[in-house]
């Protein structure tokens, strides 16, 4: 049998006031099992550690008991000074008998006999307590960056620049995402391009990044820091090695198919580039538009390169890679509008949404910044802006506030100004959200200086009538209905998570909300990493967000990556479940029941594993294990067994 | 006067800290519970809660972070439902299930739990000793497990 010591605190008079400290030390002695008692005045002293460590030696002692104030407090105190004296510092427990007795009961008697109990059901569990080491292992410090949008290239730069190495994913041909899409960004105007493409461009020259575009994650196993990532590599039958870009082969391609990098308003080719600054700067060829796919014949860019870079032959390619986190960032879509019957199913071709907008602004757009409306290329005189077009609709479309529609739609309107002196844009609102430095006196520049009316309500249909648009809305602060013959609409479309990001997160076993959002740890204290361990979040794939937003939040998953990789070896708590093999029925249940995914079937043996670094230590898979092969260390059952009866003075 | 027996189960995140706070607000409440420290509520088997009432326990309180507030996602819940479960457990032993006490406690609520263990102190009280404590006790309460 162990032999225990307890070392009861007096606290000064905290403790001692109430507690009979040298009754307690009377009794406790008599516990079988406690080879040594004694009681001090100041126990967390350096005299009163040194007591401590000394009776370990003398009194052969294998297990510790300081009964004084909190575990929160003094816990690490102890384990350390009993660590010193040569025990395991798993030995040493704190009985609470300051916060939790002498502190909340009046009668000495009654609150002596707590103590007595508490400290004696701390005697039961230190008898049965194994002696542990911290777990550690190797880290790969690899991040593995998903998604090459702003978020993603300025987590990708902040981890590469700290040292570390890199692997950005993309599955677009280009990095840049939906920024490299915008015209201008509020509320400053700055050139969305002009601030994006230097960054594009560090990413892609960077030595610490290597870049992997066109390439999709396939499956991801493996724990915090020892990740094993399968990337496939989309065949763009274009080698790029051979590749410079010249673009001679887009030029020439015979066959046009509409550019959905300009929301389908102008063209590309069937071999591209999605826009003219893509980073890596190569072409792919789409495979279901393609002329030679299709027929068999053509060959154009083929014989148009004299690299001969083409390769029609060309496999996806599937790789595996090491890493030790993953950054996730995979970014937003837009409400598609054929989903919004009341605005013409995306069927009237002059009713666009703001990312539309964007490209018509955009000088190296469609129209080369011009706006001029998609059905006929007439500049439009009266445009009619409709926030909130699926945001805030819980009935029907998107419960939530898409948090960027106010800002942009007021940035569309002045811009629209600014291009169109004599035009008149209307604005349908439900309310104007500008939380944001200097968004506010943005919306009222807009709302004041620039002749844009503001309507509040909402607009409930609109139709074509001839060449132009009627839009029926009501004004809610006047009560009346109002009708706007337009030139085109413009919607406001809510952010939705981008296309394929749920099979994504389904495969990286992420929690996301009941929106599609991914879930962050801890929505106020831990809001850039994922319950999981070794997944960081980034951008506007936990939530709508803005530029500003993205950056900072991307850094900052970024620098939980970079303390992760600081690290020689990952450390974790030993108090985790365990499995006896033997008892165990492969039942799965436990599974289930851990939501670190720190249970692993193993099909071989027919049995369930702890993977202990996932391990939280929770304790929830015990409870659900059917034939008691689950324990927690060092608080298995029999331990709360001998604890509980204790406590009764039993 | 009687003298209830009370065990708590207590989740160290939320109302093991907010007993703590209550010691460090001085807050006086009654000395009948005795406190074990448990890393989740979610660890807490209905078991624990038999041995407990056949070791001569007249209540049990179970202490656990408020809903959504879980250190690990969502092990409150998980004791809700368990103890919801062992609740009908409870009634089919002809228990009266008030012996047994479910609450969200955080760790800012020393006050609420102060008053929680008078509350529950009396309520026991009121309720009168269990009988299944005396020593004979053993044979009204069956185990599940094996006990290793």
């Amino acid at each position: 049998m162990k032999r225990i010591g307890v070392f009861v605190c007096h606290c000064g008079i905290n403790i001692a006031a109430t507690v009979d400290v040298e009754k307690v030390v009377k009794e406790v002695r008599r516990y079988p099992g406690v080879a040594h008692a004694e009681h001090y005045q100041y126990m967390c002293s350096d005299p009163g550690q040194k007591l401590v460590q000394e009776a370990i030696g003398k009194y052969k002692l294998d297990g510790v008991i300081v009964a004084a104030c909190s575990p929160t407090l003094h816990e690490v105190t102890f384990r350390r000074a009993s660590e010193n004296a040569g025990l395991n510092p798993y030995q040493c427990e704190i009985a609470n008998i300051r916060e939790q007795c002498s502190w909340v009961h009046a009668d000495r008697e009654a609150a002596t006999r707590k103590a007595v109990r508490i400290i004696e059901s701390l005697v039961e569990k230190v008898k049965y307590d194994e002696s542990l080491t911290p777990l550690s292992v190797p880290l790969t410090k690899r991040a593995l960056v998903v998604g090459g949008g702003v978020a993603g290239i300025q987590a990708a730069l902040d981890v590469a620049n700290s040292g570390y190495e890199v692997l950005l994913v993309e599955k677009q041909p280009s990095i840049g995402g939906h920024m490299a899409q915008l015209s201008e960004t509020f509320p400053t105007l700055d050139c969305s391009q002009c601030i994006l493409t230097p960054k594009m461009v560090e990413a892609g020259q960077h030595p610490n990044i290597r870049l992997m575009t066109y390439s999709e994650v396939e499956g991801i196993s493996g724990y915090v820091g020892n990740f094993t990532v399968k990337i496939r590599k989309k065949a763009a039958y274009v080698n790029w090695d051979k590749c410079t870009g010249c673009g001679v082969c887009t030029e020439k391609c015979p066959k046009k198919v509409p550019s959905e990098f300009n929301r389908n308003m102008g063209t590309r080719g069937a071999i591209y580039t999605m826009f003219p600054q893509a980073v890596p700067n190569y072409p792919v060829i789409d495979r279901d538009n393609c002329l030679y796919f299709a027929k068999g014949r053509c060959r154009i860019c083929e014989k148009s390169c004299d690299l001969g870079a083409i390769d029609y032959k060309q496999k996806d390619k599937v790789l595996e890679e090491q890493v030790g986190a993953v950054i996730v960032a995979t970014g937003y879509d837009t409400l598609p509008i054929d989903q919004l019957g009341e605005y013409g199913y995306g069927k009237l071709p002059d009713v666009i949404d703001g990312m539309a907008f964007e490209r018509l602004l955009s000088a190296s757009g469609p129209t080369g910044g011009e706006i001029r409306r998609p059905s006929d290329g007439q500049v439009p005189k009266e445009i009619v802006f409709v926030q909130c077009a699926g945001s805030r609709d819980p009935e029907k479309h998107l419960p939530y506030c898409s948090k960027i529609c106010c800002m942009y739609t007021a940035k569309h309107a002045l811009l629209y100004k600014h291009r169109v002196h004599d035009g008149q844009p209307y604005i349908f609102y439900i309310d104007v959200r500008t939380g944001g430095k200097g968004y506010e006196e943005f919306y009222h520049r807009v709302s004041e200086e620039e002749g844009v009316v503001y309507i509040r309500g909402k607009v409930s249909r609109i139709f074509q009538d001839g060449d132009r648009l009627i839009v029926w809305g009501v004004d809610t602060l006047t009560g009346k209905k109002v009708e706007i013959a337009a030139d085109l609409v413009v919607l406001a479309t809510g952010m939705i998570p981008s296309a394929g990001s749920q099979a994504l997160f389904s495969t990286m076993k992420l929690a996301a909300d009941e929106n599609g959002f991914l879930s962050e740890a801890h929505p106020k204290l831990r809001p850039v990493e994922s319950i999981q361990a070794g997944f960081y979040l980034a951008g506007a794939a936990q939530g709508p967000r803005d530029i500003p937003e993205t950056v900072a939040q991307a850094s900052g998953a970024a620098s939980k990556a970079i303390a992760l990789f600081s690290q020689e070896k990952l450390f974790h708590e030993p108090i985790v479940a365990c499995v006896d093999e033997d008892l165990c029925s492969g039942c799965k249940v436990c599974i289930s029941a851990c939501p670190y995914d720190a249970r692993e079937f193993d099909e071989k043996e027919g049995i369930v594993r702890v993977n202990e670094l996932l391990c939280e230590g929770c304790g929830a898979c015990v409870v659900s294990c059917p034939s008691g092969a689950t324990q927690q260390k060092n608080l298995t059952d029999e331990q709360i067994r001998e604890m509980v009866k204790a406590s009764l003075g039993e | 006067m009687f003298e209830p027996k009370i065990v708590c189960f207590l989740c160290k995140w939320c109302t093991y800290a907010g007993a703590d706070l209550a010691g460090t607000s001085r807050l006086e409440y009654a000395p009948n519970g005795v406190n074990i420290r448990f890393m989740c509520s979610s660890r807490l088997d209905p078991e624990h809660i038999l041995w407990a009432f056949q070791r001569g326990a007249d209540g049990v309180f179970v202490g656990g972070c408020h809903p959504g507030d879980c250190h690990y996602q969502d092990g409150n819940y998980k004791t809700l439902r368990r103890m919801e479960l062992f609740r009908r457990v409870l009634q089919q032993f002809g228990m009266n299930d008030r012996r047994l006490r479910l609450e969200w406690v955080s760790a800012a609520e020393g006050k609420r739990f102060a008053e929680v263990m008078d509350e529950f102190t009396e309520q026991i009280r009121a309720l009168g000793p269990l009988e299944l404590g005396s020593g004979k006790g053993g044979q009204h309460v069956s185990s599940k497990k094996k006990s290793s």
